[in-house]
């Protein structure tokens, strides 16, 4: 990655333009040509940098569901239960953290009613209680990175 | 959402086409032209359905290997106010009040904090409890130690499709 990149980085998180040609209009002002442009992009994608192109969905908005949930995990126990809480498509990130409360996992669903089936889904799978905790109240969705 | 949005949401969770006329690529596959593709993203941006259109990091992979999930338990008539303050800081990637589960877990105020290595997110969630004076409430920070899955969530796709994808 070099400068470039990281201004690419910095920048297409934010907005990206809706015209019709909207990489040349993004390249323009990093000194770069739209060819140029696309193909750091692929570039960053292929190492990994880059997960996704496109819209962050707003879950609630689209008509589904969106949870976080934790589960306390035995440790002999974790990969097994992973393989089958990350088995449910609906689960977007699962993440091992220090606490009794050991596993937490986010469940994002297209349909209102599908959330509650996954996580009753997960406890029958594992024999684990699964601690849902739905946002309440949302205070900031940043989730921006500099480079 | 009508037929025809839900039809879009699939074809850009598969990522915006990488050419110069992206929009004009995704009508093609929904017998839409450039124009009203155009316009329907941009309306679903209005509404807020997209909440933001660009690229996504993978924060790990950016060089952010430390994330912390910092929590405390403030009482009711104080979340929000905590919250609004906690979720202005810079340093906060996102802020959520959700609900307690006694025994196991008396938090109500999630924030994600990430940082380059353990001890700077660890500084940096010292900073916030110093400048928002909230060494009195219970408190716990939990430090990821691994990451089992990072897909996004994925809508609009049949889910052998998801399946396959991981």
């Amino acid at each position: 990655m070099d400068e470039i990149d990281r201004a690419i980085i910095n920048t297409l998180q934010g907005g990206f333009p809706i015209c019709d040609q909207p990489f040349a209009a993004m390249a323009e002002p990093l000194g770069l040509t739209a060819a140029q442009l696309l193909a750091r992009i692929i570039k960053l994608k292929a190492d990994g940098i880059i997960s996704r192109f496109g819209p962050m969905w707003h879950a609630e908005r689209m008509g589904g569901e969106l949870t976080l949930a934790a589960m306390k995990v035995p440790q002999e126990r974790f990969d097994e239960v992973a393989g089958i809480v990350n088995s449910h498509p609906e689960v977007s990130q699962n993440y091992a953290r220090e606490h009794a409360l050991n596993m937490w996992f986010v469940v994002a669903t297209e349909k209102p009613g599908r959330k509650a089936e996954v996580l009753a889904g997960i406890e029958a799978g594992t024999g684990i209680p699964v601690h849902d905790m739905p946002k309440i109240q949302e205070f900031f969705v940043g989730l921006r990175f500099e480079a | 959402m009508s037929d025809t949005d839900l039809a879009l949401v699939s074809v850009l969770a598969q990522g915006l086409p990488m050419v110069s006329h992206p929009y004009r690529a995704v009508g093609a596959q929904l017998g839409l032209d450039e124009a009203q593709v155009m316009a329907r993203i941009q309306a679903m941006r209005d509404s807020g359905v997209i909440r933001r259109f660009g690229i996504i990091v993978r924060h790990h992979e950016l060089g952010f290997k430390a994330n912390a999930m910092s929590v405390w338990s403030i009482p009711d008539e104080e979340v929000g106010k905590v919250g609004r303050l906690l979720g202005d800081a810079p340093e906060v990637t996102l802020c959520y009040r959700r609900p307690p589960r006694l025994p196991l877990w008396p938090y109500n105020l999630f924030c994600m904090i990430h940082g380059r290595d353990r001890a700077e997110v660890e500084e940096t969630i010292g900073a916030l409890n110093r400048r928002f004076v909230l060494g009195a409430y219970p408190h716990a920070v939990l430090f990821s130690t691994r990451r089992f899955k990072q897909t996004g969530a994925r809508y609009g796709r049949p889910i052998h499709q998801a399946a396959a994808a991981e």
